[in-house]
């Protein structure tokens, strides 16, 4: 394909383009049967059955509901800065989709496989809190200001020990690119070595994602609906679906940093035989399972302890680990670059 | 061809959204539109090809820096009219302070030549065949260590010494104490009633252990 028509800058317009839709679909259609599989794993762990009533398995839920969130009336409250108020859930879905043109879901299966990968991934994660802030401030109410406000910092200060942990698999790697940090892996997965990493940053995916047992900047109890009461129709459903699809977007970066990506669990034949963009989902799926059962079995932390745990606890065990993971690589010689 | 109307196009939007930073009339629309002039920013920064200060710029002047400008302005009450009252009389002074940062950001530029260890640097680098990120690593852990150092020093600094300024003397804080918790026994927190319908129950104890 160096030459000919997609060499040409039409044909890698239209090319990335068939890419993105090639992507976009089956994670659309992921992010539905997300919010299916959450009601369904809660409805099994309390005992209940979940939706069961539309289509087979009650597997036409996710469309019901979309066609019901189309067919509601967007109300803009008294006083909410408008053009703020819409943008703020666009801003919060568009980038947990953004994120997907770097992630590799099979070697050099990326729609962007560029140098700075994961930070670029690390850049739109941070910029989540905006969605968030705006919708808070923007709604010109007091329960989805003091969300916005508990939101922010609670994902600044989990934001933190999230980079650090990357910083320990990238010591580990030697480079910043996706496809290299999964290569990197054929070995052994880091969820081996660096099992307190994984810990330490599913638990912090939670808190940026801002799921149980750290959904406090929605905390029905105290707070109502959070930064999202104000919001009704599709741009409540823009908030939900933004939800959801970041915890896949967090479950691939966990799926990329410690479970291998798309490798199998050992290099012999049967497992080789599956594909890779198979064995990806399937460990996507898996990290997103986790992800459910946490929201099904934990209460939600307190504030102070949630602020105690992140400050207190994993940044300054993450930075131990990391000048342990760094001592030894040089201890040993396991430098990637000598 | 693209390229270039890229680059017209993010330098438009840059240069549009950092003017209206200082015209806008809402504090917090002027934290966004400067976080817009970062984004647009770092996409030049890609497009000169250097994706890591792009991706760098946008972590830390994006996602931390002006989070928490919003952070703060949000929660600023502002009274507009008061803002515009002295606009007037201080336009001369403003402009006059404007004009000599701009003669010497234009003054500096123009007598701006790269060192010769830095065109050294680029040329090696490029030979090389390292990455932006690995040739920037690579001068800031050898030829730079010091400065790099002393800058992380300096920023250590200004960490403690706001945690200074805010820490308060003698105000004690409510602070949880998980094994004071655990180690109460059961008939401490919990006393088990059994209420006669009609008759109530007898008030309990005063504990001691309640401040």
């Amino acid at each position: 394909m160096d030459t000919g028509f997609f060499a040409s800058d039409l044909g890698i317009l239209i090319l990335t383009l068939a890419k993105a839709v090639a992507l976009l679909v089956p994670l659309l259609i992921g992010v539905a049967y997300l919010t299916y599989a959450e009601r369904k794993v809660l409805a099994a762990i309390q005992l209940r059955r979940g939706p069961n009533v539309t289509g087979p398995f009650g597997l036409g839920q996710p469309f019901a509901d979309a066609l019901k969130m189309l067919f509601k009336e967007t109300v803009i409250p008294a006083g909410a800065s408008r053009a703020l108020f819409l943008v703020a859930p666009m801003i919060t879905f568009g980038l947990a989709i953004l994120a997907w043109a770097v992630i590799p879901v099979n070697n050099h299966w990326a729609i962007a496989n560029i140098n700075v990968g994961i930070l670029y991934l690390f850049a739109i994660s941070s910029l989540g809190v905006y969605g968030v802030i705006i919708a808070g401030w923007a709604s010109n109410s007091k329960f989805a200001f003091l969300g916005a406000m508990r939101s922010a910092a609670q994902m600044i200060s989990y934001e933190v020990s999230i980079g650090i942990v990357i910083l320990t698999v990238l010591v580990c790697v030697g480079s910043l690119n996706l496809n290299a940090i999964v290569l990197a892996q054929r070995t052994v997965w880091f969820a081996v070595p660096l099992l307190p990493m994984l810990v330490v940053f599913f638990i912090s995916a939670l808190a940026e994602t801002n799921r149980a047992p750290f959904d406090l900047p929605e905390g029905e109890s105290e707070i109502v609906a959070g930064f999202f009461v104000e919001y009704s129709a599709m741009s409540f459903a823009l908030f939900f679906l933004g939800e959801y699809a970041n915890m896949i977007l967090m479950s691939a970066l966990t799926t990329i940093l410690f479970f291998g990506g798309w490798l199998p669990i050992a290099p012999i034949a049967p497992f080789t035989w599956i594909p890779g963009p198979i064995w990806f989902v399937a460990k996507v799926a898996m990290v997103l399972f986790v992800f459910l059962w946490v929201r099904a079995t934990l209460p939600r932390f307190r504030y102070d302890q949630l602020m105690q745990l992140g400050w207190k606890v994993f940044l300054p065990f993450s930075l131990v680990w990391l000048v342990i993971t760094a001592g030894a690589l040089e201890a040993f010689g396991w430098l990637p670059h000598g | 061809m693209i390229e270039q109307i890229f680059f017209y196009m993010f330098s438009a939007v840059l240069l549009v959204s950092a003017c209206m930073v200082i015209t806008a009339r809402n504090p917090v629309h002027s934290v966004l539109f400067l976080i817009l002039a970062f984004l647009n920013a770092a996409a030049l920064f890609v497009m000169a090809g250097a994706a890591f200060l792009a991706m760098v710029l946008v972590i830390v002047y994006v996602g931390a820096v002006a989070v928490l400008f919003l952070f703060v302005v949000m929660m600023l009450d502002v009274d507009f009219i008061a803002l515009r009252e002295g606009f007037q009389k201080f336009l001369p002074l403003g402009l006059t302070v404007g004009f000599v940062l701009m003669a010497e950001i234009g003054l500096s530029l123009a007598g701006f030549e790269a060192s010769g260890t830095m065109r050294l640097a680029a040329a090696t680098h490029r030979v090389a065949g390292l990455s932006d990120a690995a040739s920037i690593g690579d001068l800031l852990y050898t030829r730079y260590l010091y400065v790099f150092e002393l800058a992380g020093l300096l920023l250590v600094i200004a960490m403690i010494g706001a945690i200074v300024l805010t820490l308060t003397e003698g105000a004690r804080p409510r602070r949880q104490d998980l094994a004071r918790q655990h180690d109460r026994p059961i008939a401490d927190t919990l006393t088990l009633v059994k209420p006669v319908i009609g008759a109530g129950i007898a008030p309990l104890p005063a504990r001691e252990d309640v401040p």
